[in-house]
């Protein structure tokens, strides 16, 4: 049974149709790819999958339970990481909060354990705090761990918001342009990093991206999303060569 | 030998004790402002709204403070048993902060909540309305009378070199301070303090790290109302007189003084708390106190002229901060 299963998903905004019958599967530990033109719908598709839009028809299956109609920290919580084209970072906080921040729904101590600092507290909030280190450690932004986030280089930031999106436990992490606005440097650190978190953590990958390079490399299956509505898939090689992918990124003429 | 030294020694000495004498009085003062101030910069920061209804949660709370305190006395000499007022007091401030919280948490569901998406003006004036209704009700309820504040303490004053101290004023600092502190520690380390600073940055990202928007809005209110009804009990016991309308003019300067502090830093709420406090009372100490209010306040709109986002506030921003 797939980890992810969306089927006949569709949303209006109003009177416009972002996405169109949308059809999605994947299993843990796969890597799937969503690539088109601007205003396609691909982060609009991220954000009925995360539960911040509700569907108008369709349903999504997460780890095996209907998730739609459930509140974006509800699904969350069940295991599903994601993280955004434009960085949403917390400006005043360092970069281990914003990882410990993410921890918030492992912890089970309440208000009274917190006040009286019970063993118990005391036990979970060392292990967040084991935990977020080792995260900052692997996306290789462990020195920056009490700094505020403005004091980052770009790319660094990109990778804090990974360890961030780690923090939760996912069985998958949704991916919004990781490599959206990096110099060629930081593109191959962060190619590195998504490859790492693949193999070592075996999480899926399900990953929206511009750039072409990136997507073939990582991506076993990539679906082309145009208007909202998915006009190809298959292998990165298919996918290069279909003409209603090279006609809607060239646009030499409207493919709906 | 002429007597003018001493004279002149004799009146530098009473200057000074003048100035300790009002230092205690603008401290006591402080602590009610920061205290209210706090509220009103917390539920700022991550909804993006000043509750209006915050100086009547404030008067609530004095009213809860005097039900609970009276109930407690009544149920000691009912059961007999001889409770030392200062273990009632305790127990009427935890009970009435416990229970105000409530009543904040229901300001925010039922007149916030609804409104979230909505034009902040809209939801600002809800809330005002919401504070119309609480002293009205308050009227309708109680009757146009005012009620007196059990006196749990009996005054006691203390004579340190000729400054006059009363065991009131101390409490009411010290018990300020602790939950200043309190609050300190708890939005810098435990998990809701950061969650709550994170919302005030967006509503997006927050719940997507697991974290439940609602439950995070309703702590706000709750916190808030409970350090406005600990600051109700400790105005009810340095001035035992309640009205329904009392929440009116120390909410709006209280109000000032979450604006002066920088909205959303809970260090400047309460520093600007004291400093309204001070400016108050010594200019009080220097002009006929009928003129109190129209210097000090031209005071603060000097300031704020010259630092429109206050001490600790950042242009176009309100983020919770320590």
């Amino acid at each position: 049974m797939p980890l992810l299963r969306i089927e006949k998903m569709t949303h209006y905004f109003g009177g416009l149709r972002a996405v169109h019958n949308y059809d999605l599967e994947i299993e843990s530990g796969q890597v799937r790819g969503l690539i088109g033109p601007n205003g396609a719908g691909k982060t609009t598709v991220f954000d009925l999958i995360t539960g911040i839009y509700r569907p108008t028809q369709g349903e999504i299956i997460f780890d095996g339970r209907e998730i739609v109609g459930l509140k974006p920290h509800q699904i969350a919580s069940m295991g599903l990481g994601r993280t955004f084209q434009n960085l949403l970072l917390w400006r005043y906080m360092t970069v281990l909060e914003h990882v410990k921040m993410a921890c918030y729904s492992k912890i089970s101590y309440g208000l009274i354990g917190a006040f009286f600092g019970t063993p118990r507290c005391h036990r979970e909030e060392g292990e967040n705090e084991n935990k977020a280190y080792r995260l900052l450690e692997m996306m290789g932004v462990g020195d920056f761990a009490d700094q505020v986030v403005p004091n980052l280089p770009y790319g660094a930031q990109r990778r804090v918001e990974m360890a961030r999106a780690l923090a939760i436990e996912p069985k998958i992490l949704l991916l919004d342009e990781p490599t959206a606005g990096m110099n060629p440097e930081e593109l191959i650190q962060m190619m590195e990093i998504i490859r790492r978190i693949h193999e070592e953590l075996g999480l899926a990958i399900f990953l929206i991206e511009h750039r072409m390079r990136v997507v073939m490399e990582l991506c076993e299956i990539i679906q082309t999303l145009v208007f909202g509505e998915v006009i190809a898939r298959g292998t990165p090689e298919e996918i290069q060569n279909n003409p209603k992918v090279i006609d809607a990124y060239l646009g030499k003429e409207a493919v709906v | 030998m002429s007597p003018e030294p001493a004279l002149l020694k004799e009146q530098g000495a009473n200057e000074m004790l003048f100035f300790f004498q009002n230092l205690i009085n603008a401290l006591q003062w402080g602590s009610f402002y920061a205290l209210i101030a706090l509220g009103y910069s917390m539920v700022y920061s991550i909804l993006m709204l000043f509750n209006f209804a915050h100086g009547d949660i404030f008067m609530v709370g004095a009213y809860i403070g005097f039900g609970v305190s009276s109930g407690l006395i009544a149920l000691a000499a009912w059961g007999g048993v001889a409770a030392p007022n200062w273990l009632i007091l305790m127990l009427t401030i935890i009970f009435s902060m416990f229970l105000t919280s409530f009543v904040g948490m229901a300001v925010e569901r039922i007149a916030y909540r609804p409104l979230r998406a909505a034009p902040r003006a809209s939801a600002a004036i809800t809330g005002l309305m919401i504070g119309m209704i609480m002293e009205t009700g308050n009227l309708a309820l109680l009757g146009a009378r005012r009620v007196s504040f059990p006196a749990l303490i009996e005054a006691v004053t203390y004579n340190m070199g000729g400054v006059f101290v009363t065991n009131k004023k101390i409490m009411i600092v010290l018990v300020s301070f602790l939950l200043m502190i309190a609050l300190h520690q708890f939005v810098g380390r435990t998990r809701w303090g950061m969650a709550m600073r994170a919302m005030a940055f967006d509503y997006v990202v927050v719940p997507l790290m697991g974290v439940p928007l609602n439950t995070m809005a309703a702590m706000t209110f709750a916190i808030g109302s409970s350090l406005a009804a600990a600051a109700g009990i400790l105005f009810g016991i340095a001035y035992p007189v309640l009205d329904p309308y009392m929440g009116i003019l120390i909410g709006w300067k209280a109000f000032v003084a979450a604006i002066l502090g920088g909205r959303g830093s809970v260090m400047g709420a309460a520093l600007a708390g004291f400093l309204m406090g001070f400016i108050e009372i010594f200019v009080a100490m220097i002009f006929p106190s009928t003129l109190r209010d129209l210097i000090a306040y031209s005071i603060i709109l000097l300031i704020l002229v010259f630092r429109p986002h206050g001490f600790f506030g950042e242009p176009y921003s309100a983020r919770l901060r320590l």
